[in-house]
């Protein structure tokens, strides 16, 4: 069993095999792009974020979450008609963060893993909102309670779908 | 060497962000897409949509087989409630022909052009963007379906958006209510302009309206056609709250008429036709109908008289069995809505767009050959050639003639 030693700590890797790297990212964009339509509430979620943050925080490289990362925002801006690369840049740099931080905190657990997908979600929306402002020109209104509401809704969420990844991913 | 070992992944971090802050860039400076983002949309959308497709088509065919074969509760009754609808709007329908026809004589005088929408296309939503800050569909309707970018889609209750991307069998549909959409639009009773506008939480704005205006709640938007996309004339939808906006201008809030948030079938226009209005095809004869409602109607005329005229010629102002007949001499009471059939062979102005066919009257001559052998005063018709029944409209019950 192949194990990195990050600041004396015992971490485990895992990888995932390919079809659930290809079908996982790609079924939560189908599914984002598909059930707003028909459960309105469901558009508070953010499911690409949340598979990129799970996916970066089991494989603990950030080479392999930033790229993930990247991947899934391009094909989620693909469906929009904004241009392409605002969810790549966003979901690029949550992938990594995750990823670097899941080397040195524990992610085991569904506390942390809900605290950190609180972050990752602000994170996120803090580099778009920076980026459709700033590079597309995007009128854009933030709000706290908004943002820490949809926050926690995609935490409550983040924690069932990381116990899913759980049953998926491989210990490398 | 070391170095950069040592600092890999921050490189390529740095490396991939450039490089998509880059190709931001150049999309945000180009109006159109690129070849390399367009291929990317096309393996995005035809990765996601078939999907997409094949689920709802599975939902739409489970829902209609219930709903036609198995839950039919209540169906007798709504088809009652249906009917009595449709009988009261047959009654409306007649009132407001009289009202359309009388504009389109107006409208003529002027010189109107108007655009009317000659040919649509049923569409399905299959899909969103998936993004709040993106207000769009897809609807399994494409390239191959003759969809062309900047088509406008509409639903029965009012305006929905327009296409903007157009792919092999899907189309993206922008919504009225995304920030980047602008619809021109005015005020039904105001007839006030402005532009209507998305905002980035999903209202929608009607902009550009001078604060020193007065503009009521509860006032309908409707489309000016300025913007070249949509006609003019559709319903978009209703004022809800009107505040003094920024600068010069009321910051108008307006809730669409058509439900953004549960779409389910759009229609496409596909084809916007543009025309000079005309009063009728029987302009001649029109006038005359409209000058003879108001003189004394000619007297019934026995029946072997009519057995006597050529068969399938029926003079203008004879009544038929079983028809709306003319009212008595002397009296000034206008013809009630007659059903086609009967309008066809009775005197009412109405039919005598039938009657005045080349086969029942005298083309060019003016006057009808039925009218003349009855030694009725003639009746001058136009000589051009109308339907002998063309669509007919759908107008009450017959009443019976008082002879």
């Amino acid at each position: 069993m192949a194990i990195t030693y990050t600041s004396g700590e015992q971490v485990e890797v895992y990888r995932f095999s390919i079809p659930a790297t290809v079908l996982i990212p790609l079924a939560a964009v189908f599914l984002q792009a598909f059930l707003p339509l028909r459960f309105r509430f469901f558009s508070i979620f953010d499911l690409p974020l949340l598979v990129t943050i799970g996916f970066a925080t089991a494989r603990r490289s950030p080479l392999a979450g930033l790229l993930t990362g990247s991947f899934i925002g391009i094909l989620q801006d693909s469906l929009t008609h904004h241009p392409i690369g605002l969810y790549g840049i966003a979901l690029t740099v949550v992938g990594f963060g995750a990823s670097s931080l899941g080397i040195k905190l524990d992610v085991e657990h569904s506390g942390a893993r809900f605290l950190l997908t609180i972050f990752f979600y602000v994170v996120h929306e803090v580099v778009y909102f920076m980026i459709a402002r700033g590079l597309v020109g995007l009128h854009m209104e933030w709000s706290w309670p908004h943002e820490l509401l949809s926050g926690v809704a995609n935490a409550l969420l983040g924690v069932l779908i990381f116990m899913l990844l759980d049953r998926v991913k491989q210990r490398t | 060497m070391d170095v950069l070992g040592r600092y890999r992944n921050l490189i390529v971090l740095v490396g991939v962000l450039f490089a998509q802050v880059l190709g931001l860039a150049v999309q945000v400076k180009r109006t159109t897409d690129s070849e390399s983002t367009r291929l990317i949309r096309i393996w995005a959308v035809d990765t996601v949509t078939p999907l997409e497709k094949a689920l709802v088509w599975a939902q739409t065919s489970t829902s209609n087989l219930w709903h036609s074969y198995f839950y039919l509760r209540g169906v007798r009754a709504e088809n009652r409630t249906l009917k009595a609808q449709i009988e009261r709007m047959s009654l409306e329908q007649v009132r407001m022909s009289q009202d359309a026809d009388q504009a389109r004589r107006l409208q003529a005088l002027l010189a109107f052009k108007e655009q009317f929408i000659s040919q649509t296309m049923a569409a399905q939503v299959i899909g969103s963007s998936g993004s709040e800050l993106s207000r769009s569909v897809y609807i399994d309707k494409g390239e191959r379906d003759g969809i062309k970018p900047d088509m406008a889609v509409i639903t029965a209750d009012g305006i929905v958006g327009k296409v903007l991307r157009v792919y092999g069998s899907t189309s993206l549909v922008l919504l009225i209510d995304d920030q980047t959409s602008g619809v021109g639009a005015l005020l039904d009773k105001t007839r006030l302009q402005g532009i209507l506008r998305g905002t980035p939480s999903g209202e929608v704005v009607l902009e550009k309206v001078m604060s020193d205006e007065t503009v009521p709640a509860g006032e309908m938007v409707l489309t000016s056609g300025g913007d070249g996309i949509f006609p003019k004339g559709l319903l978009v939808g209703r004022v809800t709250k009107v505040a003094p906006g920024s600068e010069l201008f009321l910051n108008i809030r307006v809730r669409p008429a058509a439900d953004l948030s549960k779409l389910e079938e759009v229609l496409v226009v596909t084809k916007i036709d543009e025309r000079q209005a005309q009063p009728d095809q029987t302009g001649a004869a029109r006038a005359i109908d409209i000058l003879a409602e108001r003189l004394p109607t000619v007297p019934a005329k026995p029946e072997n008289a009519v057995k006597a005229d050529a068969p399938g010629s029926v003079a203008p102002g004879v009544a038929m069995p079983g028809t709306a007949a003319p009212t008595s001499a002397g009296s000034n009471v206008k013809p009630k809505a007659v059903s086609p059939e009967a309008s066809a062979a009775s005197g009412a102005p109405a039919a005598r767009k039938t009657a005045s066919s080349p086969s029942t009257s005298e083309a060019g001559s003016g006057t009808s050959s039925g009218t003349k052998s009855a030694g009725t005063p003639a009746i001058k018709v136009s000589p051009q050639p109308v339907k002998a029944t063309g669509e007919p409209k759908p107008q009450p019950a017959v009443e019976d003639s008082p002879h």
